[in-house]
């Protein structure tokens, strides 16, 4: 029997499949979702999806009085609490004219760098998990940050959602040990960095993963608003903390780490830096704070600012974080905005994936270091 | 004797030894998963499985137990058939290999002239099952998966069969028992240390695991071809994977290291031959656990250059050494020196090819047009 032969008129047919990645998805981080449309190991589209997690965050504390709401910051950025309430109660501050006295400043400065680095330390594991180490970098960012952890829940007697920053000052003091316990937790953490370095920063495959991958051009990453290390990895220098110091902030000796590329990388090495200027920030405070008054002399028991308006930013450990209020001269603010720094952050994600190969876009998703709590609120 | 046939009838007596084969396969998988977990567990400065047993030893039983009796899911949308075997595609091969498998001088199943072609050529089937797997579950993570297996395994199967002829060709036999009889006083190792390497790396990427675990990454595919399995079949791919591993190691201990015999010498009794193969072949399984605690995962393409355009080419130059030394007659410390230098520039190569990659890295033009449109 003669078999037919027939030349192909065109190259064999393909289509690109849609691949759902999320909300249940081990490297999304949370309930984020993305529709990768993928031509092979390519992605040529990414459509993301958010809002799983919506809460009404920032319509809540328009119901409720002015220090009630702090919880509510808690629970926006969920890894860097202090930084987002530190931020909150700043702006309700300068709503109402208040000065904290210096010793809460100190403590509020050390808790939320503290913050930064428990923050950063989660990104260190989680993104050595999306790289693909069998939890090893996890299990060593997470020793470190665990001893911070515990030092937090002897301050505020919570684990997460802390709510001890007040206006015009802290809830409590801190206990009588902190300083000493503080300064053997920096000590754990500086051990720890080292650790963390060998095992990714100078790791072959993770150089060969990292580098290169969706480098971002300063112009550009202005142009989509990124802030905080995504930002500072393109070489903008630009940390709220240094451009425009609230808080103490003007009474430290700090470097900013800059990238040079914008690439995965560089992300990952200005978070690791960050953290040592972190720990740096944190013994200045620590050799500095004195004892004194922890809150305003005659905070009334309900907080009535003078209408107006105010917008509080900080260099939260994912970016700009900032809140927005009306005040209408009540108890309640009349209007409350947040600025969320994974939420625009995460907003370039799709520009910044298109090309690249699936295991790539994993990278680059983790490389944002995205809170849900914050993009959805 | 244990060689000696056990009952008179030669079909009964390899049915028997198979059958007694079979029996330990599982139980030694068991053992396996948790030395695995609490190697695992100990790198993550954890416990491990502490609770079921002294030191949780009887981690492994409970674990069989529950999968057992787990509910068998199947995707309504699945082909059916396909979807079903595939698991035994997997581990009937790879099962299949163990029979021409010495484990020492005299405890095996049967021996074979052609026993290292047979291993190789079986141990190479299961990749049907992946394939079958990746295309049966009518998953998507799956699909990719089992495409990435399906390109992994077939390009990383032509260096780990280039090793092995390598060994095959010192050894000028492809009997098993007889390369481990030429290792008394000198493993193989020590002539083709660049064969070992290029054998412990396609290894790794055989059995999928770290840094070549990409068809079932779990943070991407999701695992991969088995995202869709549950209870006994998804116990099944991972007994084919432990299995492998085991294959892998014993083969390594085998024909690199001098199996039974190294440093011994010839006539060691049934106990030390047992000690000696118990201690290499932990000496890899204890390695592949190592690699997994502490690398991550390449990239594909990373993983396919690496494949072609170092792997391949040092493995055809380790024959070509081969061929020099057994051709011309030249002594045997020349193909030492010669496998060590080629062993150190590959290394080199590796190292700069990781250290310098991504400095040239650039998305595709068309994509970059694409992104162009979308802002």
């Amino acid at each position: 029997m003669a078999i037919e032969h027939s030349a192909p008129e065109h190259e064999l047919e393909t289509i690109d499949i849609n691949v759902n990645v999320g909300p249940q998805h081990p490297a999304t981080h949370g309930v984020f979702r993305m529709i990768l449309t993928v031509d092979g190991e390519v992605v040529t589209d990414l459509d993301p999806v958010i809002g799983y997690m919506h809460r009404g965050n920032e319509k809540l504390p328009e119901n409720c009085d002015y220090r009630q709401a702090i919880g509510y910051h808690d629970r926006t950025d969920y890894l860097a609490q202090f930084n987002t309430e530190h931020c909150y109660v700043e702006a309700v501050e300068r709503l109402a004219g208040l000065t904290p006295p210096d010793r809460a400043e100190y403590i509020r400065v050390i808790l939320a760098e503290f913050n930064r680095i428990t923050s950063h330390l989660m990104f260190l594991g989680a993104f050595g998990t999306d790289v693909g180490v069998f939890g090893t970098s996890f299990m060593y960012a997470f020793r470190d940050r665990e001893t911070i952890q515990d030092l937090f829940e002897e301050v505020t007697g919570e684990r997460m959602m802390f709510n001890y920053f007040r206006p015009g000052g802290v809830a409590w003091d801190l206990p009588d040990d902190f300083n000493e316990r503080a300064r053997d937790v920096l000590d754990q953490v500086k051990r720890g960095l080292h650790d963390i370095d060998g095992l990714m920063l100078d790791n072959e495959i993770f150089l060969a993963r990292c580098r290169g991958v969706s480098p971002v051009s300063q112009e550009d990453a202005i142009n989509w608003s990124l802030s905080g290390p995504l930002l500072r990895a393109t070489g903008v220098d630009h940390d709220i903390r240094r451009a425009e110091p609230y808080s103490i902030y003007d009474r430290f000796e700090f470097d900013v780490p800059l990238g040079e590329h914008g690439d995965v990388f560089d992300r990952m090495v200005v978070r690791f830096k960050e953290v040592q200027q972190s720990v740096r920030i944190i013994e200045q405070a620590l050799d500095q704070i004195q004892d004194g008054p922890i809150m305003v002399e005659g905070m009334k028991r309900i907080l009535r600012p003078p209408a107006g308006e105010v917008y509080m930013r900080v260099e939260s450990p994912r970016g700009e974080y900032g809140v927005y209020i009306v005040a209408n001269g009540s108890d309640k603010p009349y209007r409350h905005k947040v600025r969320a720094a994974s939420f625009s952050n995460l907003s370039a994600l799709r520009a910044m994936s298109i090309g690249h190969y699936v295991a790539d876009v994993i990278l680059i998703l983790g490389s944002i270091d995205i809170v849900l709590g914050e993009v959805d609120r | 004797m244990i060689l000696g046939l056990i009952v008179d009838n030669v079909v009964l007596d390899a049915l028997i030894r198979l059958g007694v084969i079979m029996l330990l396969v599982p139980v030694y998988m068991v053992i396996i998963t948790w030395a695995e977990r609490k190697v695992i567990g100990r790198l993550h400065m954890r416990l491990g499985p502490m609770r079921v047993g002294p030191y949780g030893l009887l981690q492994g039983l409970a674990d069989t137990i529950k999968l057992m009796t787990k509910e068998d899911l199947r995707p309504t949308t699945a082909d059916r058939w396909v979807f079903e075997l595939a698991p035994f595609a997997i581990v009937v091969p790879i099962i299949m290999a163990l029979v021409a498998l010495p484990f020492t001088a005299d405890i095996l199943i049967r021996n074979l002239t052609l026993g290292l072609f047979y291993i190789v050529a079986l141990q190479g089937l299961s990749i049907v099952g992946f394939v079958m797997a990746g295309f049966g579950s009518d998953n998507k993570y799956a699909l990719i998966g089992g495409v990435r297996a399906a390109a992994q395994l077939i390009s990383y199967e032509v260096p780990f069969i280039l090793s092995i002829l390598a060994v095959a060709m010192v050894a000028s036999t492809l009997d098993i028992s007889a390369i481990v009889g030429l290792q008394g006083s000198t493993p193989l190792i020590a002539y083709l240390p660049l064969a070992f390497v290029i054998f412990v790396i396609a290894g790794l990427a055989e059995l999928y695991r770290q840094p070549f675990d990409i068809p079932v990454a779990e943070s991407e595919v999701v695992g991969g071809p088995f995202v869709e399995y549950s209870g006994i079949r998804w116990s099944m791919f991972q007994l084919g994977e432990f299995v492998s591993m085991v294959l892998i190691s014993i083969l390594g201990s085998l024909i690199f290291l001098g199996g039974w015999q190294w440093p011994l010498g010839g006539d060691v009794p049934v106990v030390g031959q047992m000690a000696l193969m118990a201690v290499k072949t932990t000496g890899f399984i204890l390695f592949f656990m190592l690699m997994r605690a502490s690398l991550p995962r390449l990239r594909v393409d990373q993983l396919m250059a690496y494949c072609w355009q170092l792997l391949l080419p040092f493995a055809f130059l380790q024959i070509i050494i081969n061929g020099l030394v057994l051709a011309y007659d030249w002594p045997n410390w020349t193909m030492t020196v010669m496998s060590l230098a080629a062993l150190g520039a590959l290394l080199y190569l590796t190292n700069r090819a990781a250290r310098q990659s991504g400095v040239t890295y650039q998305p595709s033009t068309a994509s970059a047009q694409r992104v162009g449109s979308v802002l």
